[in-house]
């Protein structure tokens, strides 16, 4: 402790920069939310990576030390092995979604309409519902018995079974699990896109009002046309938002829960189950507290590798 | 500067403040999230008040749970009572926040545990009081049947106090269909399969499941195993003393496949009452389920015998299937007395009256006059006598009776890919390799 401090003291000396009052202040300031995030945060980071290397598997903890087995049990379930699969196709074709339609919406409204902010109110207000609110409306609305497929079967005849439909296509074989899109999965893509596509229009829309009108007035000056404008000015331009959109919309596809927990549950033979879901049923369903853990650290893991390259880009970006 | 302190001085204290109410909060019911809690009182002061935890919270069972809260307060006006119920179906989000609850040494005064292996799990944890002394002193003992002690059980010393007995192995039918077509209530499978030919010949869904909760196929599965199996092999499941790749099982699950084929396509859809509905909508004809199915009905104005009608499932006449619920002691409550006072009303006469009538179960004391229950009641507590002296009871697997949660688990996951799959081999492979969990 006296040698840090001592360090520290060098340093700030070197540096010939006296700590002001201003500073103590800020620090203290900061102090609480500190060490509440330690210890919250960090500090349960660090015991949930504790208990997913100890034998603790039925309701009484059991703290001894048993390497990697409960992340290798884990991974040769066929209820993990879907979970990733699911994981994997909901969150390419979530994002894909959301901002791709996200931008289509912000050029429209973009277009100076009258009512404009009429429209962009109601894109954004499915944003201010909670997930648990979406997933049980969806649910509602996709019942293959009682929903909307009373009015797709009176136009067209068609009858989908939305999410309890069990079909994956293509169907490859790998580990025990049918790779490939279950179809179920695409009802809550539905849902999930609803809900959070008002968000990616509001990014966007900002970045499309950022871009100044000059720039278009001197590609149309050049003899663009309105279709080289967007694809070659401005959809450039709006590259840091699509990244921000996309880190935002992955940690959230990453760590669904009330989602699909509201919507469909783990779903016939799991189509749409995911990490989470199994997290929570396998700890305090099944007691099964190291596995859960494990359960949790991989999707922890999975979520650090996109975004720790953001968060090191944004604080490259500072300096 | 000064100023700024000041500010901070206030956030500061702000802070303390919060933190100081999160910790008051959680004596109470705090942390069941999503609770209607308008009856959070949070009262640190009342030292007689008892907090009685439960997942009873949907219709015809909040009114029971109500109606043996007010008996109890009426009774006894000094001790104060709170419903700490969680709702969600089977109690899985209410077992969810018990364990954490337990965990954290702050137990509710008294909490719903089904009998069995559940129970037992917290003994294990050495988290409950035994109740021997509770039991001599209301002579327990002669008035509770035997088999319902003994899920209470453990080394000698009972643990909790029986309130209902519900029977799982119950199949229900629309009585209008059964009469249109002339079919007979099924006694055995092939029954079962020549009335489900009938009616899908005529467009009607045979046989209603919901299992969006897994919970729903895996009831319907226990019972095809206890009428393939008959009771006796289908306990011995549970010691251990019969595999699961036996030829007793790989037939129920071939007899399970089979049915399967005569359910409806939305079944993932759908929760156990919302299968039930199917009946009462006239969609469906047949659907195997707890008797709380039976109050499901009721509160949707059929009548026993008249709309509805029921018989044991396939293969299991003359069986019961017990789904008990208790109540215990956790250790480490602060008014023990209160609590035992209010055990004792649970397992008096009135109480256990006033509860099951509105819940749709029968009492756990045999001595409880049922001239006031339904005729459906009447018939499951004539059938549990039955059974009793013929000592076929059996326990259920889906209701946590039978075995610990984290084979259950495993059953679940493995019931919810055969339902989609119906490859017998891996589903026999599943079971026995989740079987070493049983314990």
């Amino acid at each position: 402790m006296e040698a840090t401090n001592t360090q520290k003291r060098d340093t700030l000396r070197q540096k010939k920069k006296p700590v002001s009052k201003d500073k103590v202040l800020a620090f203290l300031f900061l102090l609480p939310s500190l060490i509440l995030i330690a210890v919250f945060v960090y500090g349960f980071i660090g015991w949930t990576g504790y208990v997913s290397v100890s034998n603790w598997n039925q309701l009484i903890p059991d703290m001894s030390f048993v390497g990697l087995d409960n992340f290798s049990s884990i991974f040769q379930t066929f209820r993990f092995q879907s979970d990733l699969r699911n994981m994997l196709f909901f969150t390419v074709f979530f994002i894909a979604g959301v901002v791709i339609l996200g931008q289509f919406l912000a050029v429209l409204i973009d277009q100076k309409l009258k009512g404009e902010s009429i429209f962009r109110n109601i894109f954004l207000f499915p944003m201010a519902l909670s997930f648990v609110v979406t997933g049980v409306v969806w649910r509602w609305v996709l019942n293959p018995d009682t929903g909307m497929n009373i009015i797709l079967d009176g136009l067209f005849g068609w009858t989908p079974g939305w999410y309890t439909d069990t079909t994956i296509v293509p169907t490859l074989q790998i580990g025990q699990i049918d790779f490939g899109i279950p179809l179920a999965l695409i009802a809550v893509m539905i849902a999930a896109i609803w809900q959070m596509t008002g968000f990616s229009l509001a990014m966007y829309l900002a970045g499309l009002r950022g871009i100044p009108e000059e720039l278009r007035e001197a590609a149309r000056m050049d003899g663009a046309t309105e279709r080289q404008i967007y694809f070659k000015v401005i959809l450039p331009q709006l590259q840091p938002i699509t990244f921000g959109v996309i880190v935002m919309m992955l940690h959230i596809s990453l760590k669904i829960f009330d989602l699909i927990y509201t919507m469909t549950g783990p779903g016939a033979n799991f189509v749409t189950d995911m990490p989470a879901v199994n997290m929570f049923e396998t700890t305090f369903r099944g007691n099964y507290y190291a596995e859960g853990a494990a359960i949790a650290i991989v999707l922890l893991v999975l979520v650090a590798i996109f975004i720790v390259p953001y968060l090191i880009k944004s604080r490259k970006g500072e300096a | 500067m000064k100023k700024e302190l000041g500010i901070f001085l206030g956030l500061l204290l702000a802070l303390t403040m919060v933190l100081a109410a999160c910790s008051s909060g959680n004596s109470g019911e705090s942390e069941n999230g999503s609770g209607s809690s308008d009856n959070a009182e949070g009262s640190d002061n009342g030292d007689t008040t008892l907090e009685i935890f439960s997942w009873w919270t949907a219709g015809g069972e909040a009114n029971a749970l109500q109606a043996l809260l007010d008996g109890f307060e009426s009774a006894n006006s000094d001790i104060k009572v709170e419903n700490a119920a969680v709702a969600g179906g089977g109690g899985s989000n209410a077992k969810a926040v018990l364990a954490t609850r337990m965990q954290g040494e702050d137990p509710p005064s008294t909490f719903q545990v089904h009998g069995g292996a559940e129970l037992f799990q917290w003994l294990e944890a050495d988290s409950m009081e035994p109740l021997d002394d509770l039991y001599e002193e209301n002579g327990w003992t002669d008035i509770f049947p035997q088999k319902v002690i003994d899920m209470n059980t453990t080394d000698g010393s009972v643990y909790g106090v029986p309130i209902d007995i519900h029977r799982g192995n119950v199949l229900f039918y629309n009585k209008q269909i059964f009469d249109e077509y002339g079919i007979e209530p099924p006694k055995t499978f092939e029954d079962f399969f020549a009335a489900a030919d009938t009616l899908q010949e005529n467009g009607v869904t045979p046989l209603a499941l919901g299992d969006k909760d897994p919970f729903g196929s895996s009831s319907l599965f226990e019972t095809v195993l206890l009428g393939v199996l008959g009771p006796e092999d289908y306990s011995k499941l549970w010691t251990g003393e019969l595999a699961f790749d036996s030829d007793g099982v790989r037939e129920a699950a071939e007899t399970f496949k089979k049915m399967l084929g005569y359910i409806n396509d939305n079944h993932s859809s759908l929760a156990w009452q919302d299968a039930d509905q199917l009946l009462v909508d006239g969609e469906a004809a047949m659907n195997v389920m707890g008797d709380w199915a039976e109050a499901y009905f009721v509160s949707k104005g059929w009548e026993p015998n008249k709309e509805f009608g029921w018989t044991a499932t396939p293969g299991s006449q003359g069986s019961f299937m017990i789904v008990n619920d208790s109540f215990g002691l956790p250790k480490g409550v602060e008014n023990p007395d209160d609590v035992k006072t209010f055990l004792t009303y649970l397992g008096s006469k009135e109480g256990q009256k006033a509860f099951n009538k509105l819940k749709g179960a029968i009492p756990a004391r045999t001595d409880v006059d049922m001239s006031e229950f339904n005729e459906y009641s009447q018939s499951a507590m004539d059938d549990f006598k039955a059974s009793d002296s013929d000592g076929t009871l059996t326990l259920s697997l889906a209701n946590g009776s039978a075995a610990s949660p984290g084979f259950l688990n495993k059953f679940n996951d493995a019931v919810n890919i055969f339902v989609t799959q119906q490859d017998v081999d891996q589903f026999i492979n599943a079971l026995t390799k989740a079987s070493s969990q049983i314990k």
